[in-house]
């Protein structure tokens, strides 16, 4: 028989105990996460076959992406630009921008909705670490984000407005997304996979979340104290910013960082203290 | 040091169906203290109760049992799919488990990428997962089909990719469910001679089937489960004996349904 000898690890032992403590829980959740980093190379690879199924026997491929946002930047900007009377030149990087980096945000909470239950075929036959599901929808929306970027950076040769040195600011924010992306999956996912209801109420709220939060219209447009208030209260505001502005050559504000970091404290909390408490019940739930 | 143990085991299935699974409910179940007991009653279908085992090097378990005694969720358990909520299992040793005729596998992927997928799933580098490919290449016998997207397969084609992929990575303990069964003759040979060689090799296996003649053949112990309890534990043919004169006691036509 020739058979493939795994790589020599170190001995597989697989210990599964009830009645476990709360730090024990915590410890095996972190496990699961240690587990998955070790598989990142599985976690990129599925990732990128989401995308490549998505696509398959199609022309452009993952290409569809960039060019359904290139068309929708332009018939929006067109339309918008007439309709808030605003120059072309100033409106369009900014629309472009804000639609590529919403798009990527609404996404990533919609597929995190049906992380573990998409899974289900893969949860339900062999044990693997859950974050792995979680790293897997990041990775799919981080690639997708960088096809978008091509219309991005296609608007700013058009109207030849660059931020500047200015977006190596928007690396650190980009970094905190991913980490929050991740968050948002190991919540959502789990709440999802338990109430079957809770996709279509996380749907709505983005949706809100859309119009309430200036990603068509721009933030001046809300004035006085009580406008900047309800922005710095706005958690979608505050985190799209912390990326968006360095992207327009602007620099971020202490106090939306502040905000930025603080909801995004609070959505890790929530996140880790939910996943090490229902990690084990996850497979009988999908 | 290879080894399988499961003490005082049990494992609950939640079941959600339609309303109890429904936010609403929850909430307004919460809300009125009435319905609160109600709501409690989760419907739970206890799957395994209270089962020990110790399995060591070389033993080959058969689980025999009518549809629903818990087979299928032991061997889910073995495996780390499912936590029990009372007892332990502990495991040592790399673990293959051919629970479902997919594996896992994504359909709309090809075989050769789903056999990359689990060569990475396993921690193997690129080299050694162009070996796996080539092997579960010549023993699967797929030719040209594991470029396409394995829902143009048959079922039986499934069964050869998932048979190879999950024996070509070598386990020391194999937990199997009795679908890999459905392969015709000439790869039931390949499959018997190949699974042969595994457990030659002082691994340990777990078998579960309703085929009394594939137990005997293949086990050297066996444990009759029925409603989540082990039942009877002992050698192939004591255990089968004592199941047909159970049979035969409760209905003599059935020996030779499951003869």
């Amino acid at each position: 028989m020739s058979a493939v000898q795994s790589r020599a690890q170190p001995a597989h032992l697989l210990l599964l105990q009830s009645g476990l403590t709360v730090g024990a829980r915590q410890h095996l959740a972190l496990a699961d996460c240690r587990d998955a980093v070790v598989m990142w190379r599985l976690a990129l690879i599925l990732g990128w076959f989401d995308i490549r199924l998505r696509y398959r026997g199609s022309l452009l491929g993952p290409f569809w992406l960039t060019l359904s946002t290139a068309v929708m930047v332009a018939a929006l900007g067109i339309l918008y630009s007439k309709l808030f009377r605003m120059e072309l030149h100033d409106y369009l990087p900014y629309l472009a921008l804000s639609l590529v980096l919403w798009g990527f945000l609404s996404t990533l909470v919609s597929d995190a909705c049906g992380c573990f239950t998409g899974a289900e075929g893969m949860i339900r036959s062999m044990r693997m670490p859950h974050s792995l599901h979680a790293v897997r929808v990041v990775v799919r929306n981080l690639l997708i984000l960088a096809h978008n970027v091509v219309v991005i950076i296609a608007v700013y040769a058009w109207f030849d407005v660059w931020p500047g040195s200015v977006f190596l600011l928007a690396l650190p924010a980009l970094l905190l997304w991913t980490v929050d992306g991740l968050a948002v999956c190991l919540l959502l996912g789990p709440v999802c996979a338990r109430f079957r209801d809770i996709p279509p109420i996380v749907a709505s709220v983005m949706q809100i979340a859309f119009f309430v939060s200036p990603i068509i219209w721009k933030p001046d447009l809300l004035q006085g104290k009580a406008g900047a208030l309800m922005l710095l209260l706005n958690p979608f505001y505050t985190l799209l910013e912390i990326v968006r502005a360095p992207l327009l050559g602007a620099v971020p504000s202490g106090p939306i960082w502040a905000s930025a970091l603080g909801y995004s404290l609070a959505l890790w909390v929530g996140a880790w203290l939910l996943f090490a408490r229902v990690r084990g019940r996850l497979a009988f739930w999908v | 040091m290879t080894r399988v143990i499961a003490d005082g085991v049990h494992v609950d299935f939640p079941i959600y169906h339609g309303n109890s699974r429904s936010l609403k409910r929850t909430v307004f179940a919460a809300a009125s203290g009435r319905l609160q007991a109600d709501a409690r009653q989760r419907i739970v279908v206890h799957a395994l109760r209270d089962v020990s085992l110790s399995l060591g090097s070389g033993d080959r378990l058969g689980l025999i049992g009518a549809n629903g005694a818990g087979k299928t969720t032991l061997l889910r358990t073995l495996a780390g799919i499912y936590e029990p909520v009372q007892g332990r299992v502990e495991v040592e040793g790399r673990i293959g488990a051919l629970l479902d005729p997919n594996l896992g596998m994504n359909p709309e992927l090809t075989g050769r990428e789903n056999i990359a997928l689990r060569g990475l799933y396993n921690g193997l580098a690129r080299p050694a997962i162009a070996r796996l490919e080539e092997d579960v290449h010549d023993f699967a016998e797929l030719g040209e089909f594991l470029d396409l997207p394995m829902r143009f397969y048959s079922s039986g084609m499934i069964v050869r990719l998932g048979f190879a992929l999950a024996t070509a990575i070598r386990p020391e303990v194999l937990l199997m469910d009795e679908w890999f069964l459905a392969g015709d003759a000439a790869f039931m040979d390949k499959a018997t001679a190949r699974l042969e060689a595994m457990v030659r090799e002082a691994e340990i296996l777990v078998l579960s089937t309703h085929s009394l003649a594939v137990v005997t053949q293949w086990c050297t112990r066996v444990v009759r489960m029925d409603q989540g309890r082990v039942i009877d534990d002992g050698l192939p043919q004591e255990v089968v004996d004592r199941y047909l004169g159970v049979e035969q006691a409760a209905d003599p036509a059935a020996t030779v349904a499951v003869g």
